[in-house]
């Protein structure tokens, strides 16, 4: 109900950016598996159109409406994106929460991969993974998936040791609770929100390493009608002044990435009781 | 009942020990004050009786026998910062009833009032979430309470009516309190004896 109040707290403006941003976001995936792929027709007689009301992003060297590659793109992107970062997530809380409990060698070996697999420069490392796996959908996902829990893992690493050695725990252990309490009641609330706004910040890391890896040419296939496939096309053209063939495409693509990461800030604001009611 | 410590020593670091065979014991009912400058042990001997550190030799015994890690401990510690001993996800009702649920009179004559159980807890200052803190430990289970400069962050008023639910309410339940001070006066006050951990 406090949404129609029209009050000008933080709290009010953080929630109308999550649901702006979350309404936009869906409507580009859906629009995007929505067209079909023969309505990138090629039309030989439009090609190289600059940008103009017929097409609000011009066309490519045959006739293709970049508009529409442009949404394809970005909802095949956002897909990538999701699949990554939950993924990433998955394999952050399982290390995450491990680690501490189990804690000595356990412990040990997942700081030390962490360290490892950061030590070694992201792109490097996905392009050999997706290598590994066979390349396309499957091999970017699982590169970028294998890259991007390291950060959470961290976190969520450090949060279980402070919460486990925190007064409150220590005083609910003196009230004789179990295990299963203080997990359930102590940790969850505090973990829960990390791993929310951790999965959707790893999101703009994800689409973005997608995109370059699929710019090298390591990712998606060309036929796919993905952002870095397009961008990387486009340089052949850049040359010859056909500048929205890379603009548009690059634009909504880091239009994306922050609408995203402005998504997970505002929801981290409005869970941390510390900051969800300060105007 | 009697709280029982026994030739207890700890030493945080292996070269220097902090207490080195103390013996220390209270009585239900009976209000002792633990007092000594700082570094000498104070609230590392109320950790160990309430079971929050175990002694490199001796024993704390409730009642003649060591407390049950599992079940409520019957020797509840209070500490001087209520925002550390406060999970901040909680609402301040759950922390309140997370061991018992007080009867209304006490909450009132604590002083709590009830628009502040739907709030978080970093919306109540210090002296406010104390009065939580201290309200939660005084279960029926619980039969010694160690006050760790339980009242030491709070104005002399607020003190005043916090000591004076926490003494009605131990006469009442015969309770066995120690009150862990620097403040000379406060332990005048309130205990019967007073002991002093540097002499």
């Amino acid at each position: 109900m406090k949404l129609f109040r029209l009050q000008k707290g933080t709290r009010e403006r953080a929630i109308a950016r999550i649901v702006l941003f979350l309404v936009i976001l869906t409507a580009v995936m859906i629009a995007g598996s929505h067209i079909p792929l023969d309505s990138i027709y090629v039309d030989l007689e439009n090609i190289n159109h600059p940008p103009g009301l017929t097409h609000l992003f011009g066309t490519d060297w045959v006739g293709r409406d970049m508009l529409t590659r442009t949404v394809k793109g970005l909802s095949l992107s956002i897909w990538v994106g999701i699949i990554c970062s939950l993924s990433s997530t998955v394999i952050a809380a399982v290390f995450g929460i491990l680690g501490p409990t189990l804690g000595g060698k356990a412990d040990a070996v997942i700081s030390w991969l962490v360290d490892l697999t950061l030590s070694v420069p992201h792109t490097i490392l996905i392009i050999l993974v997706s290598i590994a796996c066979g390349g396309g959908f499957k091999g970017i996902v699982v590169g970028v998936a294998a890259t991007h829990w390291t950060s959470l893992t961290r976190i969520i690493r450090a949060e279980v040791i402070r919460i486990h050695t925190s007064e409150y725990v220590m005083i609910s252990k003196r009230f004789g609770k179990s295990r299963r309490f203080i997990a359930l009641h102590h940790m969850v609330p505090h973990v829960v929100p990390q791993m929310v706004v951790g999965t959707i910040l790893v999101f703009p890391h994800a689409i973005l390493h997608e995109a370059s890896i699929t710019f090298l040419g390591f990712g998606l296939p060309p036929h796919e009608p993905a952002i870095g496939v397009i961008l990387s096309e486009s340089m052949k053209y850049l040359t010859s002044g056909q500048w929205w063939l890379a603009f548009f495409p690059g634009v909504c693509l880091i239009c994306v990435s922050i609408m995203v990461s402005a998504l997970g800030k505002s929801l981290e604001q409005i869970m941390d009781p510390v900051t969800a009611y300060k105007k | 009942m009697r709280l029982e410590a026994r030739n207890i020593s700890f030493s945080y670091q292996d070269e220097k020990p902090v207490l080195s065979d103390i013996d220390f014991t209270v009585e239900t009912g009976e209000i002792v004050g633990l007092t000594a400058p700082s570094g000498y042990g104070k609230s590392t001997l109320g950790k160990i009786l309430a079971g929050y550190l175990k002694p490199d030799k001796g024993t704390v015994l409730v009642d003649g026998k060591s407390a049950d890690v599992k079940a409520f401990h019957p020797v509840q510690l209070v500490f001087q910062h209520p925002e550390k001993a406060v999970n901040p996800r909680w609402k301040m009702k759950k922390i309140l009833t997370e061991a018992w649920v007080p009867p209304e009179e006490m909450i009132r004559k604590m002083g709590i009032e009830q628009g502040w159980m739907n709030r978080w807890p970093a919306e109540l200052s210090g002296g406010e979430l104390q009065r939580f803190c201290v309200l939660r430990a005084l279960s029926p289970q619980t039969k010694f309470l160690i006050a760790d400069e339980m009242t030491t962050m709070l104005d002399m008023i607020t003190q005043a009516q916090i000591w004076r639910v926490v003494t009605e309410y131990a006469a009442r339940k015969e309770m066995g309190i120690v009150v862990i001070s620097h403040d000379t006066y406060l332990l005048k006050r309130l205990c019967s004896r007073i002991v002093r951990l540097n002499e």
